[in-house]
């Protein structure tokens, strides 16, 4: 085979500069004033600003709520990334054995992806309103006294539902597809060898989709832990009171709401060096489980 | 054809370069403020109204979301050097620009050097100190200044026979009737607001150290005495016992239940008046808020909510001259009292409030009177205001803990603990920011 190279060393540099360039102004730039102004106490006019060294982490660190943000962080990214691949995992295998009107049960589980998060965090909000929401009605049947913005554990609850329901239908786009590229031979042979249908999803088409699995994993973590921000947002009314919020979430309200630049910065430095290491061990660990075929 | 065609064109071209240019003319500054719907509709009318008072000046207002998101905004366009003349700021805000020197020009300054006469007598009681420095010049004007008052129910009041509260030993031996009667006794939307800061003022108790923080962010510590604590034992004693109800953190969670007639007595904002009196269908009148009488001192006059208008630096003297045109039109009596009339919240001048009462406002809506009757009651000590910076933390803070004591994740000592060391802390950061 003719190996085809580039004639002169200038141009494959060329073609990725702007790649590069988005790389180095829209993340490296603003992550670099990040780690900076997390070590000074800046006036949010901009008049001064004090080196306080480790102070803001500190300050950050030891704050009672802090450690309260970071555990409801991970109960919450685990909710979300547990329950939405699940259920679209379910919904993606019933939907793979529908032949008729496959495209309509298709097209309605799909639909949602198009909603953006605040407008589902609303949607969320409408149906979990402690003075009109029908499911808030609903639950009274049986006795829940659902106070969304009241009760930390009811709006935490009503969080994770209206995160999950926005993210199933990625999910389900992309199970659907790794069923689907799962070739009908290798099915056609599990299926003479083993009868129960329940016994072949895990031995044989549960690895065979492990790839996609990996990918929706992180892709979820990531979910849950920044694109989550609109519903969090609406649903708290951008008061938060006593409800939980996640941790990026906290970023906002320190740094936008309240103008305090360095401790911001310092809570997002620490955000960014856990999902370094968050991706460091998906990588090393649940990668190293997955076979690529 | 084609030729008259563009004759014509070229024509109208001319002609409308022609009418730009006039318009140009006059100086253009721009307003940022933080009031959406029907008050946001009050803005624009006032702005257009003022432009077409003079020629000299052009004032832009631009809608830019709630009180934070607008002073994030100003705070982003500063740094940019691309901000307005005029920014509204609203209260837990005001120690953040005032506090960084240079962002402002005192609206005192900026008058007196366009020949304004500026007498901050003029200004009544309450809301003349809030947005002063602690030598009593005024930096922010005030405009839509409201304070909290107690709505009632007066169909509820009736039927359970009562009276509404002077005081809360009033109140708690009211509410246990208004409860027989079949409705919540209370609700409030704000508890920072009206149980912490408005508690502090009606019963002349000091808030924070340097003067309430008046005289400098070094040090600034706040003071959490025995009555509030006692308030809030009792104010969970109430949900306990169904004489009170708390619908969350957000505003309208808990107006809702009192605008449906559920909640007997709510207390709100003087500048929900007019809201309320579009919404409901029983009549509702009000009151000034309830304090403890067992506290010395107390019943003194609260502090003023809202939000003021600033006129920030780094602006052209011809502009800072139309800044302070427009902010002598806001402050006149007749902008004032539309204002006050159109929105409910108080008018800021003494020589307003009397317009208010010649025109039988106050015959026909007496309780639009509370709100500015409760600001213009005698003062105390500790009535003025209060100055401290990192404040929308440190009011997060309180509603964090004010959330817990109320479904009894923690107890009131705990919960003041808490607020203290953090709120101080929060209040050392922000010394450091402007102090160096």
């Amino acid at each position: 085979m003719k190996k085809v190279q580039f004639t002169s060393l200038s141009m494959p540099y060329l073609l990725l500069f702007p790649q590069l360039a988005i790389v180095g102004i829209f993340f490296l730039w603003p992550a670099a004033e990040a780690v900076r102004s997390s070590f000074y106490l800046e006036d949010p006019f901009g008049f001064g600003s004090t080196f306080v060294g480790f102070d803001n982490f500190v300050d950050t660190v030891t704050s009672s709520d802090y450690g309260r943000t970071a555990r409801f962080t991970a109960v919450f990214t685990f909710f979300v990334t547990f329950l939405s691949l699940a259920i679209a995992l379910l919904l993606a295998v019933k939907a793979d054995k529908v032949l008729r009107g496959a495209s309509t049960y298709k097209t309605l589980l799909m639909w949602v992806y198009a909603v953006a998060p605040p407008v589902a965090g609303l949607i969320g909000l409408l149906l979990f309103d402690q003075h009109v929401g029908p499911i808030v009605d609903f639950v009274a049947l049986f006795g829940w006294q659902m106070q969304i913005g009241v009760n930390y554990y009811d709006t935490a609850t009503a969080m994770i539902i209206v995160s999950v329901w926005k993210q199933i239908p990625i999910n389900f786009i992309f199970f659907l597809s790794g069923l689907q590229g799962i070739s009908k031979s290798v099915q056609e042979a599990a299926s003479i060898d083993c009868r129960s249908g329940f016994r072949r999803f895990w031995t044989v088409t549960f690895p065979l989709l492990a790839p996609t699995g990996f990918f929706l994993l992180i892709i979820n973590i990531t979910y849950a832990f920044f694109d989550t921000f609109g519903i969090v947002d609406v649903i708290v009314k951008a008061e938060p009171g006593n409800n939980p919020v996640t941790l990026v979430y906290k970023v906002f309200l320190d740094g936008f709401r309240g103008n305090d630049l360095g401790g911001s910065s310092a809570q997002s430095v620490i955000l960014m060096i856990l999902v370094f290491i968050l991706t460091i061990v998906q990588f090393r660990l649940i990668e190293r489980r997955v076979h690529y075929t | 054809m084609a030729i008259r065609k563009t004759v014509a064109s070229v024509v109208a071209a001319a002609a409308l370069l022609g009418t730009s240019t006039v318009s140009y003319a006059a100086t253009e500054i721009s307003w940022w403020h933080a009031m959406g719907g029907a008050l946001g509709d009050a803005v624009n009318e006032m702005a257009t109204a003022y432009n077409a008072s003079q020629d000299a000046c052009v004032i832009t207002p631009s809608y830019k979301g709630g009180y934070e998101d607008t002073l994030t905004a100003g705070i982003a366009a500063f740094r940019a050097g691309e901000q307005p003349n005029v920014i509204q700021v609203f209260d837990a805000g005001a120690a953040t620009i005032i506090g960084a020197k240079g962002a402002v020009i005192p609206a005192q300054t900026i008058l007196q050097e366009a020949g304004v006469e500026f007498d901050i007598n003029d200004y009544i009681e309450g809301v003349r100190n809030f947005y002063a420095d602690s030598d009593g010049t005024m930096i922010g004007m005030p405009f839509n200044s409201s304070t909290p008052i107690l709505y009632t129910n007066e169909e509820a009041l009736q039927k359970a026979g009562v009276e509404a509260p002077k005081t809360w030993e009033e109140f708690q031996e009211i509410a246990p009737k208004l409860k027989e009667a079949g409705y919540v006794p209370l609700a409030q939307s704000h508890l920072p607001w009206i149980f912490t800061e408005n508690f502090k003022s009606r019963h002349n108790l000091q808030f924070a150290t340097n003067n309430n923080g008046y005289d400098g962010a070094t040090g600034t510590q706040l003071i959490f005495g025995e009555p509030i604590k006692a308030h809030f034992t009792a104010v969970k004693e109430w949900l306990d016992n169904d004489l009170f109800a708390w619908y969350g953190t957000g505003w309208s969670d808990n107006q809702t239940p009192f605008n449906e007639g559920k909640v007997a007595m709510w207390l709100g904002s003087s500048g929900s008046f007019a809201g309320i009196q579009q919404t409901v269908e029983f009549p509702f009148s009000a009151t000034f808020l309830p304090y403890w009488d067992a506290v010395e001192g107390a019943g003194t006059g609260t502090f003023i909510g809202g939000a003021a208008l600033f006129a920030m630096s780094g602006k052209p003297d011809e502009e800072n001259k139309c800044v302070a045109s427009f902010f002598e039109y806001l402050s006149s009596p007749e902008v004032q009292y539309t204002w006050h009339r159109d929105t409910g919240y108080v008018p800021i001048t003494n020589a307003a409030y009397e317009l208010a009462k010649e025109d039988g406002h106050y015959e026909r809506f007496p309780a639009a009177e509370v709100g500015i009757q409760q600001l213009t009651l005698p003062g105390g000590e500790w009535t003025k205001g209060y100055r401290m910076g990192f404040y929308v933390q440190i009011r997060d803070v309180m509603n964090r803990e004010y959330g817990r004591i109320l479904t009894g994740e923690t107890d009131v000592e705990t919960a003041f603990a808490t607020i203290e060391e953090e709120g101080n802390r929060l209040l050392e950061r922000f010394a450091k920011t402007i102090e160096n």
